[in-house]
């Protein structure tokens, strides 16, 4: 059986599932709770200095998706609203309970070493394995200078965590924002700044649906609302590649990540830690559906890997980023066809429509024997891939590669590109 | 053997009748209409379109539900379908719209469109509004002859051209079958009445009632009082057996008993047998099968004469039955009504098998079913008397109404849609469609 032990920058953990910092990591009895779950670690919820920051009152809206609930979450919550003592007391307590688990605090407090030696001393007091330097709240905290108001300026972001790495033994990860043109900027400041680690994606800048009744934002604060954090199965993509660009970024140095974005499920998982990541902490499929989940990211990846003959992490970790490559370096010369399992089809005609309306007119529509038929035109077809996502049946539309017995060339050599190199 | 006594009134209280004719299906709630209208794939050039006898652009209906536009669904249903709200609850949809829907070829489970629709046009008709406008008037008037879906069909879309309608129904209330012939459950709540409210709410409709065509009124008489006529008539009597003693006590047709039992407000005055045998294979036998089982029989038999697959009603409504305690017997048709003292007390049975040449023929072997209701469900005929008198006489070819693609009959200005025409597929949403297409014929006519 797969071993899913992890030793993360210096922080060991029995599973690479952890809680990210977040409403189900902010108590005691909400943490207590995931580790009897079975979840690896935890990284509770931001500290800041006292007095603790004031919550409103309605603090999330959602994305449903044609009946499915919660595609994407938003938040306009800030961080914990407990005094500072309440949790570094709760947190001592957990740690010296549960000593296998991972328990890393996240930390937000202003852009001065004065504060952060403060917070670091007594958050090394509680046992804790590591600190989470949060500079990605896009809400609220940023209009007080902290969160991504500090990620978003990569000198910041390198001043904060070499201040850290200076007052503190325990190991620092820079949690980035996406609310950013070029996500290797403020990682490669994480770089140079000392930093251990870096976890991301934090949410993203979102308004996600507007109440046509009152003409406001939801969630609605008293008929106002502001713009929040997204977070949950939608953001996925997008984690998935700001994960990509570091992994491949010669200057992040093989930085160790943490992956963080719509991850609810092991394949999810198994998915970001392909790309790189040594952990993955989740937050929206928790708070969906209970801690329950982690039974199935647990026994899922240990399957898979088993069924690849994965024995641990590192087997597989970071296999597919090598594959992540940029646009002119892909085979001009490779040629896919659709090809239309004629049996499997149930006429539903979407291929067809999907082609001819936005793409090639590549899928003609008839009738044979009075039977509705669609065909694949291979002149047409420019291999897209449309037809293949559109079609409701399993494996009826695949791909085919064409045998065209050319070699590879890439952009750079295409006779095509005027731009080409003359090296090539 | 029971006799005369073995049929009565009230054999359930009067919470378990009101309990079982109740709605036969319950209304999609707001929630379930959209989990169930997310399962359509919006289909290019989609099956159940080409399946639907109105045409109503099914997947466009269905999108409007998912994103909340029930207005606009709805208006893509009643525009083609003015009728929508009666045929998503009567339309045999399973050989119709949702046997050719792509879910049934992927998974053997269609999307519901006919509850869907439902939802829909339920949702429209409790809003009150009438959503259809008529164009200006053309000063014509067009008479009308029958209430029923194909009348009532041609009626609103002739009122929405901008032409005066009369129609004259024979019967005390308009909606034909929707109001007499089908099965109670499938209408529950005077639904058929509201449905016909709506359809009169248009403008420039009115009915006279009791006027029945070749009794009260001639076609003669329309044809030179009108611009135009429609007739919509139904079938108008019921195929004998052809036995002996047919019209002793406790023999009766079907269609009769139905009619009497829908305009029972509460069915508690309504005489069932304790044993009742229905002889028929179409839907009026399944419903008068269910209905005496739901009104308290002990046993009801439907016997017809071929086999499953033969039967009008199809597989969906004989499962129906059976669900309902009905025993069905295949094969056997009959041959003597069994009697004492001038009562029926049972129906004798021969085998049927069905020969080289396909011809039906008895076995020899008999069997008695006890019975004191028989019920017959046979098919109905129409009756051309009325328009095929000698001032003005219709075309009539197999026993019914020759009409042309627009619904003219062999007279220019005389149209006719519904059962009474040949090719009709005795379904309700044929007949609004025979009604929809000769209004638009009826405007060409008249305007051309």
């Amino acid at each position: 059986m797969a071993d899913l032990s992890y030793d993360f920058v210096g922080i060991k953990t029995p599973n690479p599932f952890w809680l990210a910092s977040a409403p189900p990591t902010d108590k005691e009895i909400n943490v207590v709770r995931a580790f009897e779950a079975g979840w690896g670690g935890v990284v509770w919820k931001t500290l800041g200095e006292d007095p603790p920051v004031v919550n409103v009152s309605s603090r999330y809206g959602a994305i449903n998706y044609n009946g499915q609930r919660m595609a994407g979450l938003n938040n306009i919550e800030l961080i914990t609203d407990r005094p500072l003592d309440v949790n570094l007391e709760e947190i001592t307590r957990v740690k010296k309970n549960w000593s296998d688990r991972a328990i890393v605090v996240s930390l937000m407090v202003p852009c001065e070493e004065e504060p952060w030696m403060r917070i670091l001393e007594r958050v090394a007091e509680t046992g804790a394995d590591g600190v989470e330097l949060n500079f990605g709240c896009p809400h609220g905290m940023s209009e007080r200078g902290m969160g991504s108001a500090v990620g978003q300026v990569p000198e910041y972001v390198e001043m904060v965590a070499a201040w850290c790495k200076k007052h503190t033994d325990m190991s620092v990860i820079v949690k980035l924002t996406p609310n950013i043109t070029d996500i290797r900027q403020s990682a490669r400041a994480a770089v140079r700044g000392g930093a251990d680690a870096v976890s991301l994606i934090n949410t993203i800048n979102s308004i996600v649906n507007i109440d046509l009744d009152v003409m406001a934002p939801t969630p609605t604060v008293d008929g106002k609302g502001a713009h929040g954090g997204y977070c949950g199965p939608a953001v996925k993509p997008i984690a998935l590649n700001m994960v990509a660009e570091i992994a491949r970024d010669p200057e992040c140095n093989n930085i160790p990540i943490s992956g963080i974005g719509g991850i609810s499920d092991w394949r999810d998982a198994a998915e970001f830690m392909s790309l790189g990541c040594g952990t993955v902490q989740v937050c929206t499929a928790a708070m969906h559906h209970g801690f329950k989940i982690v039974d199935d990211m647990k026994t899922g990846l240990s399957n898979w890997m088993d069924s690849k003959g994965y024995k641990t992490i590192d087997d597989f970790r970071g296999l597919a980023s090598q594959n992540v490559t940029d646009w002119n370096q892909l085979n001009i010369n490779y040629e896919t066809k659709a090809l239309i399992d004629q049996d499997k089809c149930i006429k539903c005609g979407i291929c067809h429509i999907a082609c001819e309306d936005t793409s090639h007119q590549a899928i003609t529509a008839s009738r044979v024997n009075g039977e509705r038929h669609y065909e694949v035109v291979d002149q047409e077809c420019v291999g897209c891939n449309l037809c293949a996502l559109a079609c409701p049946v399993d494996d009826c539309i695949t791909m085919v590669e064409t045998d065209n017995g050319k070699p590879y060339m890439n952009w750079n050599q295409d006779p095509r590109n005027p731009h080409r190199s003359a090296a090539e | 053997m029971g006799g005369i006594a073995d049929i009565a009134a009230g054999r359930l209280s009067a919470e378990e009748l009101s309990e079982n004719f109740q709605d036969m299906y319950p209304a999609l709630d707001e929630r379930q209409a959209h989990i169930e209208a997310s399962r359509c794939y919006f289909c290019y050039d989609a099956p159940c379109m080409e399946a639907c006898p109105t045409g109503i652009d099914i997947p466009n209906f269905i999108r409007k539900i998912q994103t909340g536009n029930y207005r606009g669904s709805a208006l893509d249903i009643l525009t083609e379908n003015i009728m929508g709200g009666a045929c998503a609850r009567v339309c045999p949809t399973e050989i119709l719209c949702e046997e050719v829907c792509v879910r049934t070829t992927q998974e053997n489970k269609p999307v519901t469109i006919g509850k869907l629709q439902r939802f829909s046009t339920d949702w429209l008709m409790e809003t009150g509004e009438q959503p259809f406008e008529r164009a200006p008037s053309s000063g014509r008037r067009v008479a009308v002859v029958g209430a029923g879906p194909a009348g009532l069909s041609a009626a609103h879309r002739l009122s929405m051209l901008g032409h005066e309608v009369v129609v004259f129904e024979a019967r005390e209330k308009a909606g034909g079958l929707n109001e007499y012939g089908i099965a109670a459950y499938k209408v529950p709540n005077n639904f058929a009445q509201r449905e016909v409210d709506f359809i009169l709410s248009l403008g420039g409709i009115s009915i006279e009632y009791g006027k029945a065509l070749g009794r009260d009124i001639s076609l003669k008489e329309l044809n030179t009082e009108y611009d135009a006529v429609f007739f919509g008539g139904g079938l108008g009597t019921v195929r004998s057996l052809g036995l002996e003693g047919e019209g002793m006590d406790g023999v009766y047709n079907a269609v009769d008993y139905i009619a009497q039992l829908r305009q029972s407000e509460t069915k508690t005055d309504l005489s069932i047998g304790r044993r009742v045998v229905v002889i028929g294979g179409g839907n009026t036998a399944i419903d008068m099968a269910v209905q005496a089982k739901r009104l308290g029989a002990e046993d009801v038999t439907l016997v017809y004469r071929r086999g499953p697959e033969d039967m009008s009603a199809t597989h969906h409504e004989q499962e129906y039955a059976q669900t309902n305690g009905v025993t069905i017997k295949h094969h056997a048709k009959p041959v003597a009504l069994r009697s004492s003292d001038g009562v029926v007390t049972g129906v004798e049975f021969e085998y049927t098998q069905t020969n080289t040449s396909g011809k039906l023929e008895g076995t020899g072997e008999t069997f008695v079913v006890a019975a004191n209701m028989v019920f017959k469900a046979i098919g109905q005929v129409f009756v051309t008397d009325p328009v095929t008198a000698s001032a003005l006489s219709l075309d009539i070819q197999e026993g019914r109404i020759a009409v042309d693609d627009n619904r003219q009959t062999s007279v220019p200005g005389i149209y006719a849609g519904g059962d009474c025409v040949l090719g009709g597929e005795d379904l309700t949403v044929a007949a609004v469609q025979d009604g929809k297409l000769a209004a638009h014929a009826i405007d060409q006519y008249l305007r051309g």
